[in-house]
């Protein structure tokens, strides 16, 4: 109920409130000639993301796919939100992590959640795989840019699909592929050598060995990305075993070496 | 009816002299005459049991489903034309996922009833629209306690702790009342839900029928499913026995 301006509602109205100048023609609303003041803002659209998870891992082992993320959403460069989960488990057979703007998680979670339910709904036996979810995903992701209005996100979906692993991701542009070792934002440039490495050298590894692995590149993003938390959560899916979102780990640290130069300059 | 003809029928929008409104007495026959549906409240659980008729052996087994998921922790029963149901259905699944949408958790199955009543009695109201020819029972478990509501062709709901709609809902009703419901566990209100569709069940008029179960309850954690096959083969067994005895002690008695 839009009551008229500076009226209350038992005086009567001017008598040609809001009509054309005289001479002028009406301004029906919705035309071109129109101008609303709605219009005159312009839209807006997402062109920075504003509290930010960093970055995600994803690697293939032995028996299935192990996602890794940290805690923190910062808020800038400030550390706002340490407690943000950001691996999720999607259904019995995928799992998905995602870095980038929170907010824009939180929405995504819901749609896909959303999705689930309708899936179940239906009660026909089938249940969403991950090479489809990570295509839906793309497909979200490229029509949201293609009308500049991007969801700000790395997401990196994992699953059991055919009794096979699969690791995949899709970014803010609808990019996508799918690898055996994955790391998004800052991850792609310190987590990646050291995890195709270790992938190179064993492609069957234990779900031990991926932890351990992980362990030791959630430790490096720590010292090493200064967006990045000591706190992460893994989430692990495998044939046998199913989903397990685990967490939070804490990482060891250690910043001694980092007083040492500076007090032999004093 | 003692007005048929009168020209009072032809539509939702007018009332008959008597104050009637026939269409929507028409849609409830359209319920009688389908399968009889029966929900059943218990003391931790509600179970459907759909007495499904079919009415050619050529068609496959457990297709035209009458029992749905509406959300997790939704299910919904229907009696009366299948198509008209699936509309019900597919418009609970909207108001479900909406409120989801709106507020994060699941929608509180009182709203749900609201909302569902409020639509099927819209199609009361206007001449260029017919009534739906179908009743939906609604089921849920929330805060550790079962509920149950129903909803008519006219748009009246009630909730419940027993009910049943279709061809056979009297003699159902009146087996319904026999039962201590609050008492019964989820086990014991299969077994008596399965009895009650075989003995009302004729024989006579309708050769075949599939008996369709769903629950919610704790057994369930809280989500809507079928019951599973061991356990309705077990009930529809005891109910197959317990029938062929009741007969056997007429036969006795003459």
């Amino acid at each position: 109920m839009s009551m008229p301006n500076k009226a209350d509602c038992f005086s009567s109205l001017p008598f040609w409130q809001n009509g054309p100048a005289p001479g002028a023609f009406y301004n029906f609303p919705g035309t071109a000639a129109s101008s609303s003041n709605y219009n005159d803002c312009g839209i807006q659209r997402t062109q920075t993301p504003m509290v930010t998870g960093s970055s995600v891992i994803g690697i293939q082992y032995k028996d299935g796919i192990i996602i890794a993320a940290d805690v923190l959403a910062s808020y800038g460069s400030l550390a706002r939100f340490r407690n943000c989960e950001r691996v999720m488990k999607v259904n019995d057979n995928i799992i998905l992590g995602a870095g980038g703007d929170y907010a824009d998680y939180q929405y995504l979670r819901s749609l896909i959640e959303q999705k689930i339910i309708d899936e179940k709904c239906l009660d026909d036996g089938f249940t969403l795989k991950p090479k489809s979810l990570h295509c839906w995903l793309t497909r979200v992701m490229y029509n949201k840019r293609s009308n500049f209005n991007p969801l700000w996100n790395n997401f990196i979906i994992g699953g059991i699909e055919d009794g096979k692993p699969f690791l995949g991701t899709v970014d803010k542009l609808g990019t996508a592929f799918s690898d055996p070792v994955i790391a998004t934002g800052y991850g792609a440039y310190l987590a990646t050598p050291i995890l195709t490495k270790a992938y190179d050298a064993n492609s069957q590894m234990t779900e031990e060995e991926a932890t351990n692995l992980i362990y030791k590149v959630m430790q490096v993003l720590f010292y090493r990305d200064a967006r990045s938390f000591p706190k992460y959560h893994l989430g692990v899916i495998s044939k046998e075993k199913g989903v397990e979102i685990r967490g939070p780990i804490e990482i060891e640290h250690n910043w001694e070496v980092s007083t040492m130069g500076r007090n032999q300059l004093r | 009816m003692s007005s048929i003809g009168t020209g009072y029928d032809l539509s939702a929008s007018q009332f008959s002299p008597d104050g009637r409104v026939f269409q929507v007495e028409y849609a409830q026959k359209a319920v009688e005459n389908s399968g009889t549906v029966l929900g059943l409240k218990g003391k931790d659980c509600v179970v459907f049991a759909v007495e499904k008729l079919v009415t050619s052996k050529l068609y496959e087994p457990f297709s035209n489903k009458r029992t749905f998921n509406v959300d997790q922790h939704i299910g919904l029963a229907v009696s009366g034309l299948i198509s008209d149901a699936r509309q019900i259905v597919e418009t609970a699944r909207l108001e479900a996922s909406n409120y989801r949408g709106q507020y994060g958790v699941g929608i509180p199955l009182k709203y749900l009833n609201d909302r569902l009543s409020m639509f099927m009695h819209a199609y009361t109201l206007y001449s260029a629209v017919r009534p739906y020819g179908c009743s939906a029972i609604l089921s849920s478990y929330e805060d550790n306690k079962p509920e149950m509501y129903m909803i008519d062709p006219s748009g009246v709901s009630h909730g419940y702790t027993g009910c049943a709609i279709g061809k056979a809902k009297q003699a159902a009703k009146t087996e319904i009342e026999k039962l201590k419901l609050s008492t019964l566990d989820h086990i014991s209100l299969v077994k008596e839900a399965a009895r009650i569709i075989y003995l009302v069940h004729d024989e006579l008029k309708d050769k075949q029928f599939e008996l369709e179960m769903s629950w919610v309850g704790e057994c369930t954690q809280g989500k809507h499913e079928k019951v599973p096959l061991n356990i309705k083969t077990e009930a529809e067994n005891a109910a197959r026995q317990i029938l062929a005895d009741d007969s056997d002690s007429d036969v006795d008695e003459i």
